[in-house]
């Protein structure tokens, strides 16, 4: 399984399409029959950061790739980037705007839920150039 | 209890996936923010939501969640209902107010599916 890859465009525009990609990496995890528990925090960790793509950075590129005994997971795009990073990781803090909230995200769960889920995760951003969040969750064999 | 009793305990219309209801759930969980939902995942089997719009279906797949009770006579749109077809994910709508609801299913033997880690 090695060496397998799926790429994403991220569209900014249409909140409703959000997690299209996400859905598609969880029926093609499915389909390699990874376990259960190994597809469900991917499909949430790579959700959450698609929803943040979209509600913070205008939509951005999405790469999953099985490899060396890891699920990794990139996420890139050329947003507004995040000023105080040990910040936007605390359980609660969220710049979004009430339009989200109303639409159930915006609580300040994203980044943390992405760590709880994934085995290792690193994030890259910079004012002003945009940011790019990499996570791993292990899953033995592939 | 199945989803054919979370039907008839919450005096609920459904929406799609009649074919399913016959399928046992066991847990479930009440939210309008769906980070939270995302939060805690305990194999719950059924979203219990105010909130109506096409993540809130994604995020119960997301969750591998198999019903979704909109609470308060909301209803989804046709394009979120084709998602939830295609997705396997029964949707119903109950007039009754989400403590109501919750308290409903919790007095019939549903329950929140184990603790926060
Ligand atoms: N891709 C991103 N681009 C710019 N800012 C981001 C991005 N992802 C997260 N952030 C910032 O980090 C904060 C916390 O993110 P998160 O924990 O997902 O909470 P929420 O999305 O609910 O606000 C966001 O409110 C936002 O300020
Ligand atoms: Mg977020």
């Amino acid at each position: 399984m090695s060496d397998m890859a799926f790429c994403y465009i991220v569209p900014g525009d249409d909140f409703t399409r959000a997690g299209e990609a996400s859905a598609d990496v969880k029926s093609r995890l499915k389909m390699l029959g990874l376990p259960t528990d190994v597809i469900r925090r991917v499909s949430i960790a790579m959700y959450e950061g698609e929803i943040n793509m979209v509600i913070h950075a205008g939509g951005g590129e999405a790469e999953v790739r099985l490899d060396n005994g890891a699920i990794y997971m990139e996420l890139r795009d050329r947003g507004p980037g995040i000023q105080d990073l040990s910040l936007a990781m605390k359980e609660g803090y969220s710049t979004a705007p009430e339009n989200i909230r109303s639409l159930g995200f915006g609580a300040g769960m994203g980044l943390p839920n992405m760590k709880k889920y994934t085995d290792r995760m690193e994030i890259e951003s910079a004012p002003g150039e945009g940011t790019t969040v990499k996570m791993w969750v292990n899953c033995p064999g592939i | 209890m199945t989803m054919a009793d979370v039907k008839r305990v919450l005096n609920a219309r459904l929406i799609c996936g009649e074919e399913l209801l016959e399928k046992e759930v066991h847990s479930a969980c009440g939210s309008d923010m769906m980070s939270d939902v995302l939060a805690y995942v305990k194999d719950q089997s059924v979203l219990l939501s105010g909130l109506v719009n096409p993540q809130v279906i994604r995020t119960a797949q997301m969750m591998d969640m198999v019903c979704i009770v909109f609470v308060r006579g909301k209803e989804p749109d046709p394009m979120m209902i084709s998602l939830a077809e295609s997705c396997g994910i029964v949707l119903m709508t109950t007039e009754h107010r989400m403590f109501t609801a919750c308290g409903l299913l919790y007095e019939n033997g549903l329950r929140g599916g184990g603790m926060p880690k």
